[in-house]
């Protein structure tokens, strides 16, 4: 088997001698840097209050009836962060990561929207705008670009989500794939595209991710029985970034979050999806293991869920709720947040956790600190309608 | 063979089957409008009341011990081999249909009523939904379509709405149970007037309130669901929807409330904008919005009338490549292409196929349905699943097709001399097909 190097070595041959007709093809390892920034979306609604539980509160339990979590200590209780807030039960792997100093907690965050629409949040989460945008960019592609173009953006989806799209060309690549249609076919299908260029760029971005694959052999990998639903798109991109060749910053979701009804506290349906992605992240983390200390993972959601119950044991689309940021290159543990409070003054529209932290400002953070792109061009060029929005200091071990 | 038969074919149709572009070449827009008059094709299916007993069944077998929730990839899960019959048979009849436009109008509506079995009450329901709720009325009135596609169990199911009681119903004051906003929300910001179209959380509520009440009916000690209007659970009142007063009337309030919703702007616009994007452009030309959501005020939300100016439109006609087909499109002119030597492509297999390729039949990741633009389709990975899709395909079909025939009743119209050329020197037949598979041209409508 002839592998990457060799094989991009010969065309790249074939291109100096001018026998190949074919537009140079999409490289990864142009990267100066290598650090690794892992952005995942946790579609429909993360419940915030359940994931996280404000266990000091003292209006928690009374407000949130019987989706409360118990304190910490108590039977199905809590993990403790600090004296005010706890993790779900079911994200034991996290909260070895707390212990570790590689997790810290958002909460009470938001982006700026407030109109409860899971498309429209999404939206904004993703184009980091005020609100729902058309423009169809997103604010990783706009960093992309400040960091060098194509080359250096995954994502774990049949084709890119809005925060990774836009002019800077990303690759994908889904969990599973297959052998595949043989090179030579593959090379006359291109020439089928030399008038559309947008078919040539997907075309080519996805024979170097195969390339990559194949090399790590990860199709057979994923295959393994028995790990969880998650677990297998988790273990994948682990394999691709800590791939010296593989991409810098890449995307991930997971859905299921929408939990309007029978949503559980301690076990039931919630508990078991953040079960599934707290064990799909402790595979991440240790499949990284060798870039860990290089990496950064910023798990957040459209919107939090309404604080109290709705009719039908769920919560209904809220405004605030929380995020998770995880890695090596973490200075240590910590929760992030102004808490508002929850007694029913407090609350945004006398229902939800009220919005006191931008998520913005904790995504351009990490952009600057982590990805190390200068403040002024995350303010003019990616997070550009974001006022004076204030970084966090500290984030990130230096 | 004409380019506007090329549109007529792939743009309102499903791709062209063997000869199907010489007998469009004559009048395209008067073929497609004598499309428009077909109706639902009979079927050995199950109905609604038939589906829900289905699932009753399942529930009966996990009460037996004879299967548990783990089991449901089984077999001989009724519910799971339903739900295979209904995308074999929905595959089916969009490859042989005679009228893929009444189809792609069924695909249409079905995706923007979306239900999906991402939640499991929906597995043995989604097919008998779009048979039953959606087919009947796409070209008859959005009001009728709304009301059938709203108060289906399987929208009641997907959407929460079933378990929503009155807090001041009987039910509610009873027991301790509420309102669930969900269905309420998506009829409002998906179904009808769309985001931005005029409403706010009072709104949201107000609806929650109304359809309240629409639920599962009990029956006695029946595994089987049945679903119906609870007066028990109705919020009792008047409520105030969109600034109009609906009078406390039971379940007749939902019937009021959605008339109102069907007759509104916002929701001629929010529809108009949906079909144009699906049937002109990714950006929809503001024009040609107008021009359809005018057409829908007109004539009360007629979707035939609706339909028949879309199909009016020059821009229509302008781009034969403005848009992506989505998978299912995709996948299903292959197999018209091939005249329905399709054999290599249904069942387990099909299905398998179709969520590798992101769309899995009646499965839409949210509420909002599937995507409708070309980028959401597009992607490398989804791209080289396409390419081995066709190679596939190819491989299993080729020996027996003439590459040059099945050229001409395809893509021939808008290909460039060149690429037809260098299609036909193939190196062999089964690369060809699969090089005319992968080519913009057939990927793209």
């Amino acid at each position: 088997m002839i592998s990457a190097l060799n094989r991009r070595g010969l065309l790249q041959g074939l291109l100096g001698a001018g026998l190949l007709a074919s537009v140079p093809r999409f490289a990864y390892a142009k990267t100066p840097d290598d650090r690794r920034f892992i952005f995942i979306i946790l579609r429909g609604g993360m419940d915030g209050l359940a994931a996280v539980p404000p266990v000091g509160d003292k209006d928690y339990v009374a407000l949130r009836g019987p989706l409360a979590i118990a304190a910490p200590g108590q039977a199905d209780g809590a993990l403790p962060l600090d004296d005010r807030f706890g993790l779900h039960p079911a994200l034991a792997p996290l909260h070895a990561l707390w212990h570790a100093g590689q997790l810290q907690v958002v909460h009470a965050a938001s982006t700026p929207y407030r109109d409860r629409s899971h498309f429209d949040a999404q939206n904004v989460l993703e184009t980091g705008g005020r609100g729902p945008s058309g423009a169809g960019v997103g604010w990783l592609n706009r960093a992309l670009g400040l960091m060098g173009g194509s080359g250096l953006g995954l994502a774990v989806n049949e084709a890119a989500p809005l925060v990774m799209s836009g002019p800077t060309q990303v690759a994908t690549w889904v969990s599973g794939s297959g052998a595949g249609p043989s090179d030579y076919l593959l090379d006359a299908i291109d020439r089928l595209y030399a008038d559309s260029p947008a078919f040539h760029a997907a075309l080519a971005t996805a024979r170097d991710t195969e390339q990559l694959l194949a090399d790590a052999d990860t199709n057979a990998m994923t295959r393994q029985r028995g790990l969880g639903r998650l677990t297998p798109s988790f273990k994948g991109l682990a394999s691709l970034m800590r791939d010296d060749r593989g991409p810098r910053i890449a995307t991930l979701e997971v859905t299921g979050w929408d939990t309007h009804s029978a949503q559980g506290a301690a076990t039931g349906r919630l508990a078991v999806l953040l079960g599934q992605f707290a064990d799909a992240l402790a595979a991440l983390r240790k499949d990284l293991d060798p870039v860990w200390s290089k990496t950064i993972v910023v798990a957040a959601t459209e919107f939090g869920r309404t604080a109290a119950p709705n009719g039908t044991g769920g919560t209904d689309h809220g405004t605030a709720g929380a995020a998770f940021l995880l890695g090596g290159a973490l200075e240590g543990r910590r929760v992030i947040t102004d808490w508002p409070g929850l007694s029913r003054d407090r609350l945004y529209e006398g229902r939800d956790l009220a919005p006191t932290t931008d998520l913005r400002s904790i995504f351009a953070s990490v952009l600057r600190d982590h990805v190390g792109l200068p403040e002024a061009d995350i303010r003019s060029r990616v997070f550009v309608d974001a006022g004076q929005m204030p970084f966090v200091a500290d984030l990130v071990r230096v | 063979m004409s380019r506007e038969a090329f549109i007529a074919a792939n743009r309102f149709g499903l791709g062209p089957r063997p000869g199907e572009l010489s007998a469009l070449s004559g009048d395209p827009r008067g073929a497609l409008f004598e499309q428009l008059k077909s109706g639902p094709v009979p079927t050995d299916l199950p109905g609604t009341a038939g589906a829900l007993d289905v699932a009753g069944s399942r529930k009966a077998m996990m009460a037996e011990g004879k299967m548990d929730a783990n089991d449901d990839g089984r077999p001989d899960n009724p519910v799971r081999e339903l739900y295979l019959r209904e995308v074999t048979a929905r595959f089916d009849r969009c490859v042989a249909s005679a009228a893929p436009l009444h189809d792609r109008l069924v695909l249409f509506w079905s995706n923007h009523f979306t239900v999906s079995v991402a939640r499991s009450g929906v597995v043995p329901l989604a097919g008998v939904f779009e048979r039953e709720a959606i087919a009947p009325h796409v070209t008859g009135r959005f009001e009728d379509l709304l009301t059938a596609a709203t108060l289906h169990p399987a929208m009641l199911t997907y959407l929460d709405q079933y378990r929503s009681v009155g807090p001041n119903s009987k039910v509610g004051q009873r027991k301790d149970a509420g309102l669930n906003e969900n269905l309420g929300r998506e009829v409002l910001e998906l179904h009808t007037l769309g985001v931005g179209g005029g409403y706010g959380q009072g709104d949201v509520i107000a609806l929650a309130r109304i359809l309240t009440g629409w639920s599962v009916v009990t029956g006695g000690g029946d595994t089987s669901k049945r679903f119906g209007f609870d007066p028990n659970r109705h919020e009792p009142g008047d409520k105030t929807l969109v600034g109009t007063r609906i009078r406390e009337g039971g379940e007749q309030e939902t019937r009021d409330a959605l008339a109102i919703l069907a007759r509104h702007p916002s929701t001629a616009k929010h529809l108009a904008t949906k079909l144009v994007r699906h049937f002109v452009a990714d950006d929809p030309p503001a024009a040609a919005v107008e021009a359809i959501a005018a057409v829908y005020l007109k004539t009360d939300g007629d979707l035939g009338a609706v339909t028949r100016a879309v199909i009016g439109l020059d821009a229509a006609w302008a781009d034969p490549l403005a848009k992506m087909k989505t998978p299912w499109e995709l996948t299903v002119a292959m197999a018209r292409a091939l005249g329905g030597e399709a054999a290599a492509i249904d069942g387990p297999l099909l299905f398998r196929r179709l969520r590798g390729l992101g769309q899995a039949p009646f499965g839409a990741p949210s509420p909002a349905g599937w995507p409708d633009r070309s980028t959401d389709w597009l992607g490398p990975d989804a791209l080289m699943r396409r390419i081995d899709l066709g190679a596939d395909i190819a491989n299993k079909a080729g020996a027996r097709l003439d590459l040059a025939a099945l050229l001409d009743g395809t893509i021939a119209p808008v290909l460039t001399p060149a690429k037809t050329q260098f299609i036909k020197g193939a190196g062999d037949r089964a690369s060809g097909i699969a090089m005319i598979f992968a080519s913009p041209e057939f990927q793209q409508r």
